[in-house]
């Protein structure tokens, strides 16, 4: 397809769809389709099928409307109105009072389960108000399997204005401009890694989309991949047209079957239309994307083992320098990116990096997504400016502690992340802010404790996972989490003794400081916050063989025989 | 080990014919038989299989010219691949940190007084198979169960052995 054909395409779709006026949009998110939305689907369509409401209705299937755990969720695009927990059996109101007699129903309203008054316009109770959409503005507009849906949005416009006008350096520039840094978690910025793996002549150089979200709580970049793939589609191609690089891996989890199969789907119809595989646009630029499943294991999140497991061996890490960008896969530069990153770099490319530049704080740029889960009110995807602090995303879009409980700790970062206690939820979400913390952004994952989890054992639950997932190639990494597990398990059973808290202290920094990747260097991450912020814990469990929270198991006989 | 032969043990030989081993030779052609390959074809073999047979991880070895030990080593490397069979039913109880907050380790505890399995393990007459995640995503649901693929929400643990039953077609 050439540049002007796909103008004219969009043009068409664009004067097509706006015949549509009444559109009914129900979420195909992973969550709601694990609730029933198909049903829900199919139950809609037959309705409207049969009744006499009239023409002008489309019953779509859509992304993730952020709500995850009130599913199966639909919207009335044109009203702003979405109603939560539809099933086929309770979803007749929507149809005869809203869509027939333009009433909404103010019981079946999202969050109206909380609410005496609910909110019925969506977009001005504060779950949505306080947030800012750049990744996720797709998401509740547009069905993930339709390319026609994404250019429609104005999906590969950018890919089209990069193509046509701008050389790849600038769109290098661009990127560094934004100031945009790495999803992933450790925020080494986007624009610099580029242009390292520009800088090296030759055609054999990769780019690589990390896919594989391991954190346990975090599920933005799956959502991404079910809900907008076209969009990190674009991002990646975007990524081989700015650091000359003609083929692209997209690494998936295998637990994500959805996102496979709704990315493969992507890939299919791009090429199909000409975006993607030879001569895209019908310039002299042709980039490719294979997709990649991963296997369930933790450690393929850490670029060097993505890049093995890529390759079809066992996903082990090894030392940096060398870099990816410099020295990948098969030895050739590669660029290893965030599914999130690669999301915002069609608007960065689009809008300029000057506009990107100013959401954010100077440091840190941008949004983030943050997947909100745990003992809180409102469950889901976010999305706000990078420097809102934790009590907004907490407490103002997430609703707060359900059932009158008292908020303890945030859990950001995963297995690699930390706790943050009460005293700083006036921090404000950005990379340094959350290290000095003792935590990480990580990929983002928030999960929200109260006053019912022990923290030792949530520090044990972690230390378990990166035992388990340690893949055994460093000493530090293989030992020292065992060693720090078996330990903390003295302690919530109530075995331990003042001196297994000194050799658990100095412990955690050997690994942190003698590990060979990111995993063992970050797996003491929840131990230490944890002792930091919870002593009083440690020592309720250590010294009275007490757990305050009423989780651990005590058996305090044992400590005497030992 | 792969290459022990415990006659006690052994699996029946897979016939060349079988379709699933002509699928598996699909798979691997249509990845030009190159080694990076590998953990995708892997990922046919227990899709089809539900695990890795022993004769079919020879197979591959040979087929795609990679030592058998290396195979070994990447099968065992990855929770994703199991080397022996996984019962007919699967079920699987998210670990991951919403789940684990939410009470998922008293579902672990209901599955292993209900059915005596731990994850990782397969009852007697080979009908279930109770496996822990790392994390499914679905931490709006938590804490979630996913048995045969189904997602269940919000699980109490004293309704997951009773629904399990159900699914399994027994009566409690």
């Amino acid at each position: 397809m050439k540049n002007h054909a796909l103008y004219n395409l969009r043009e068409k779709l664009v004067s097509e769809r706006a015949l549509h006026a009444k559109k009914v949009c129900v979420c195909m998110g992973g969550s709601c389709m694990a609730s029933g939305s198909q049903k829900v689907l199919d139950k809609l369509k037959e309705e409207v099928k049969h009744s006499n409401i009239g023409s002008g209705v489309e019953i779509k299937s859509v992304g993730c409307m952020g709500a995850c755990a009130k599913g199966p969720l639909v919207k009335m695009e044109a009203d702003d109105v979405i109603y939560q927990k539809v099933n086929p059996d309770n979803l007749k109101p929507i149809l005869t009072d809203h869509l027939k007699g333009h009433k909404p129903v103010p019981h079946m309203v999202l969050f109206a389960d909380n609410d005496s008054q609910p909110t019925i316009k969506s977009s001005e109770h504060p779950f949505f108000k306080n947030q800012r959409m750049i990744v996720l503005e797709n998401f509740s507009r547009l069905d993930p399997t339709s390319i026609e849906d994404y250019i429609t949005a104005g999906g590969y416009k950018a890919l089209q204005k990069a193509l046509t006008q701008m050389t790849p350096e600038e769109v290098i520039g661009e990127v560094k401009q934004s100031g945009i840094r790495g999803r992933g978690g450790a925020g080494f910025p986007t624009g610099n890694k580029w242009e390292m793996s520009y800088k090296y002549v030759g055609e054999n150089k990769y780019i690589v989309c990390n896919g594989d979200e391991g954190d346990p709580g975090a599920f933005m970049d799956r959502s991404i991949l079910e809900c907008d793939p076209h969009r990190i589609l674009e991002g990646m191609i975007l990524g081989g047209y700015a650091t000359g690089a003609t083929k692209g891996f997209a690494y998936i989890r295998g637990e994500y079957p959805l996102a496979i199969q709704r990315f493969t789907t992507a890939i299919q119809r791009a090429k199909k239309l000409g975006l993607l595989g030879k001569n895209i646009l019908e310039t002299n630029f042709s980039f490719d994307v294979e997709i990649r499943i991963g296997a369930g294991a933790f450690v393929c999140g850490e670029e060097t083992a993505l890049l093995a497991s890529i390759e079809g061996k066992r996903g082990t890490p090894h030392v940096r320098p060398p870099y990816p960008a410099e020295k990948g896969l098969w030895d050739m530069p590669t660029i290893i990116n965030n599914v999130e990153t690669y999301a915002n770099i069609p608007p960065i490319v689009e809008k300029g990096g000057e506009w990107y530049a100013g959401i954010g704080t100077p440091k840190s740029t941008g949004t983030k997504v943050f997947a909100l889960s745990g003992c809180i009110q409102n469950t889901g995807l976010v999305e706000v400016p990078i420097g809102t602090t934790l009590r907004q995303v907490i407490f103002d879009i997430g609703g707060g502690i359900p059932g009158g409980k008292k908020f303890k700790a945030a859990q950001t970062g995963g297995p690699s992340g930390g706790c943050i206690p009460e005293q700083h939820l006036d921090t404000p979400l950005d990379y340094e802010a959350l290290n000095k913390l003792g935590s990480i952004m990580g990929s983002g994952g928030l999960i929200v404790m109260d006053e019912t989890s022990c923290m030792v054992d949530v520090a044990r639950f972690f230390m378990d996972f990166c035992m388990d997932e340690s893949c055994g190639k460093c000493v530090p990494c293989r030992v020292g989490t065992k060693h720090m597990f078996e330990l903390l398990n003295k302690i919530c059973k109530g075995n331990a003794t003042e001196m297994d808290l000194e050799l658990l202290e100095s412990l955690a920094p050997m690994v942190k400081e003698t590990s060979l990747c990111g995993l063992g260097q970050s797996a003491p991450n929840p131990l230490l916050s944890t002792l930091r912020y919870f002593r009083d814990e440690y020592l309720a469990h250590v010294r009275e063989k007490r757990c305050p929270a009423g989780v651990c198991n005590m058996n305090p006989v044992l400590a005497e025989v030992r | 080990m792969v290459s022990a032969t415990n006659p006690a043990s052994a699996a029946p030989a897979i016939p060349r014919s079988d379709p699933r081993v002509r699928r598996i030779l699909t798979v691997m052609n249509s990845h030009g038989r190159k080694s990076d390959a590998l953990i995708q074809v892997l990922h046919a073999v227990q899709e089809l299989f539900g695990y890795l047979p022993k004769s079919v991880i020879e197979l591959i070895s040979k087929e795609m010219r990679i030592p058998i030990s290396r195979v070994y080593g990447v099968v065992t490397f990855y929770h994703f691949f199991s080397l022996k069979p996984m019962g007919e039913h699967s079920c699987v109880v998210c670990m991951g940190t919403a789940c684990y907050v939410k009470g998922a380790n008293l579902l672990i505890e209901q599955m292993e007084k209900g059915f005596n399995i731990k994850p990782g393990q397969v009852t007697k007459d080979n009908k279930l198979g109770l496996q822990a995640a790392r994390c499914i995503g679905s931490c709006g649901l938590a804490p979630a169960v996913v048995f045969d693929g189904e997602v269940l929400a919000r699980v109490k643990p004293e309704e997951l052995v009773p629904k399990i039953n159900e699914k399994l077609g027994v009566t409690a």
